[in-house]
């Protein structure tokens, strides 16, 4: 069993403040959303948790089962067990996603014999082009692609807790209907935790949130069950923005 | 000796260069071992006595080539197909002399071949290497030429290359520095005859105090002719480097095309690359295209690797390898460009190469 605690953390970018007080458990096995209007905090969450540099922690902590995450550098919050599938994934020209998975389990000790049959396994099951493997990391991949490629690399490093970054922008709904049932699944077979970070309830017909946390001006506002985004779909963001 | 005085960095062609260093007057003439790997069909066409045409020098360096050249000259005949690459390999061991090569490559009517040159010495040869390369391809010629420099820390370099192409005629000039003090090549590429194309391709990596220092030239003499460079370098430590680069259109050229894009990776605070990308162009109706940039490795690149659990040094390695993946992946497919790759990847690691 992991824990994932964030308490009263707070973030600056740039010399303003984003996230003032934002408090959240994550244990093994849960989906937690957090749901926020545009410009709530939500990437700034997700940024600061992996270590993004010029987001700076004015204040609070974040510890995986009692190790201060914020001591460490991204690498090492990586190798601990988060993960971060981002909203827009960074092209690496040149980096064959073989070469960059190879490192990334080197890194965790891990072997990898079977490195090139797993990855196939993996991108098999989500429809990801086994082809793409071959080509640069993200290098010309349509939208769906780079979701795709994200969530075959979870599943190859098998993290403790992931972090999914507004995973529905971008791609096409059959891409995220992919990637949301891979990430569902591996809340069942890894045991997987997850912080799952959007603007709209979409991705929660696959993948299903345990509890839903409102997040607005920097605040987790309300946190209540699933029950919470249906609201939400009715009412929207405004009630709890001021 | 030549009546012709040391360049200065005063003159545009040697700016930001390492001239002023140079006591040439203390280097006694040297000599260059060379080899020559090839099949014995291909050796055939290989001499070093063949009585070459005169070359007008620029400067002092082409003028004392001309007078003490060791001369290695290739000439294809009319269809000849080469189908394995010749590789010659210089090699220089002492220290206190100035050392000169010369290649002629005649690459006859519709015929192919592919040579390679390696400059290699030791890692104390304190000790100047100046060599001269002209590269002539006639009608329907293919040429691929890959020059290596592999030489020791202590060694400079002041090269010349100059690749004429003929109507219709392929001329692929590769270019891998790794080694050398400082490191000078000057790189032209000229296409008289309608259709003719080159492409100039270079990876260029210095650490230490190294220095390279590139001038390339795409000269368009002839309608519908056809250039694309690619240089890519990277610096270290407080290494240096220098590109600059013109593609002249002539009046004539209409209808040509000419790309040059030079991207240089700063990998050190200490490190520092100069890129000056220049046009020329003296007729309408055509297509040119220019692209430089000089910077650290990016920013979110290197986060996205390390959020994958990969360590600084080795996310930085990925990334540079890759970056000049697209140069030697397009290089001749020969055992010792993998050998290459591990030359920079150690470099990047710091080991002494």
């Amino acid at each position: 069993m992991t824990i994932l605690e964030i308490k009263n953390l707070a973030v600056s970018v740039g010399g303003s403040q984003i996230l003032n007080d934002v408090s959240l458990t994550i244990k093994s096995g849960e989906v937690h959303a957090v749901m926020g209007p545009n410009g709530a905090g939500k990437s700034t969450l997700s940024a600061a948790l992996m270590g993004k540099p010029g987001y700076v922690v004015t204040g609070g902590s974040v510890k995986l089962d009692g190790v201060d995450v914020l001591a460490l550098p991204t690498w090492q919050r990586a190798t601990a067990g988060l993960h971060l599938i981002m909203q827009y994934p960074t092209e690496i020209p040149g980096v064959m996603l073989q070469d960059a998975m190879s490192a990334a389990l080197d890194a965790r000790k891990r072997d990898t014999t079977n490195l090139r049959s797993l990855i196939a396994t993996e991108a098999t099951r989500i429809s990801f082009d086994t082809e793409l493997v071959d080509r640069a990391v993200n290098v010309d991949f349509s939208g769906g692609e780079k979701k795709r490629n994200e969530t075959v690399q979870l599943a190859v490093l098998q993290p403790k807790i992931a972090i999914l970054d507004e995973l529905d922008s971008g791609l096409d709904i059959d891409a995220l209907r992919d990637c949301a049932q891979r990430v569902e699944d591996a809340t069942r077979e890894m045991n997987l935790g997850v912080l799952v970070i959007t603007h709209y309830s979409r991705l929660f017909e696959q993948l299903k949130p345990d509890f839903v946390h409102i997040l607005t001006n920097g605040r987790i506002v309300k946190s209540a069950g699933p029950e919470l985004a249906d609201e939400l779909e009715v009412t929207g963001y405004s009630a709890y923005s001021n | 000796m030549s009546t012709l005085a040391l360049p200065t960095v005063d003159e545009e062609i040697w700016r930001y260069s390492r001239i002023g260093e140079l006591d040439l007057g203390s280097f006694k003439l040297g000599k260059l071992s060379t080899k020559v790997d090839a099949l014995s069909d291909a050796k055939q066409i290989v001499s070093s006595t063949s009585k070459v045409a005169a070359r007008t020098s620029t400067d002092i360096f082409e003028e004392l080539n001309g007078q003490h050249a060791q001369l290695t000259a290739i000439a294809t005949a009319k269809n000849q197909v080469v189908a394995e690459p010749i590789v010659i390999t210089h090699f220089l061991d002492e220290s206190g002399v100035v050392a000169y090569s010369r290649l002629v490559v005649d690459a006859n009517e519709n015929s192919e071949v592919t040579i390679v040159e390696r400059f290699v010495s030791s890692a104390n040869a304190k000790s100047l290497v100046v060599p001269v390369v002209d590269i002539r391809a006639s009608q329907s010629a293919r040429v691929t030429y890959v020059a290596i420099n592999e030489l020791g820390a202590a060694t400079w370099q002041i090269g010349y290359q100059q690749a004429v192409g003929q109507r219709d005629s392929t001329m692929q000039m590769f270019t891998v520095a790794l080694g050398g003090d400082y490191a000078r090549m000057r790189a032209e590429v000229r296409l008289e005859g309608q259709g003719a194309s080159a492409q100039q391709v270079a990876l260029y990596f210095a650490d230490e105090n190294q220095m390279h220092d590139f001038r390339t030239l795409q000269d368009h003499a002839a309608p519908r002719t056809h250039s694309n460079l690619l240089f890519k370098g990277a610096v270290k430590d407080t290494a240096k480097s220098v590109y600059t680069g013109l593609i002249r259109i002539r009046e004539n050229a209409t209808k040509s095309e000419a790309f040059q894009t030079n991207r240089n990776l700063t990998l050190s605070n200490g490190a520092w690359a100069e890129s000056v990308p220049n046009l020329e162009i003296e007729t309408n109706d055509v297509k040119c295209s220019h692209a430089s940039t000089v910077g650290p490795i990016d920013e979110e690149q290197r986060f996205y690797l390390e959020s994958r659990g990969i360590q600084p040094e080795i996310a930085e390695r990925l990334v540079v390898l890759g970056f000049f993946d697209e140069v030697l992946n397009r290089l001749p497919a020969l055992p010792f460009i993998a050998g290459l790759r591990e030359l920079v990847s150690a470099k990047l690691l710091g080991a002494k190469s």
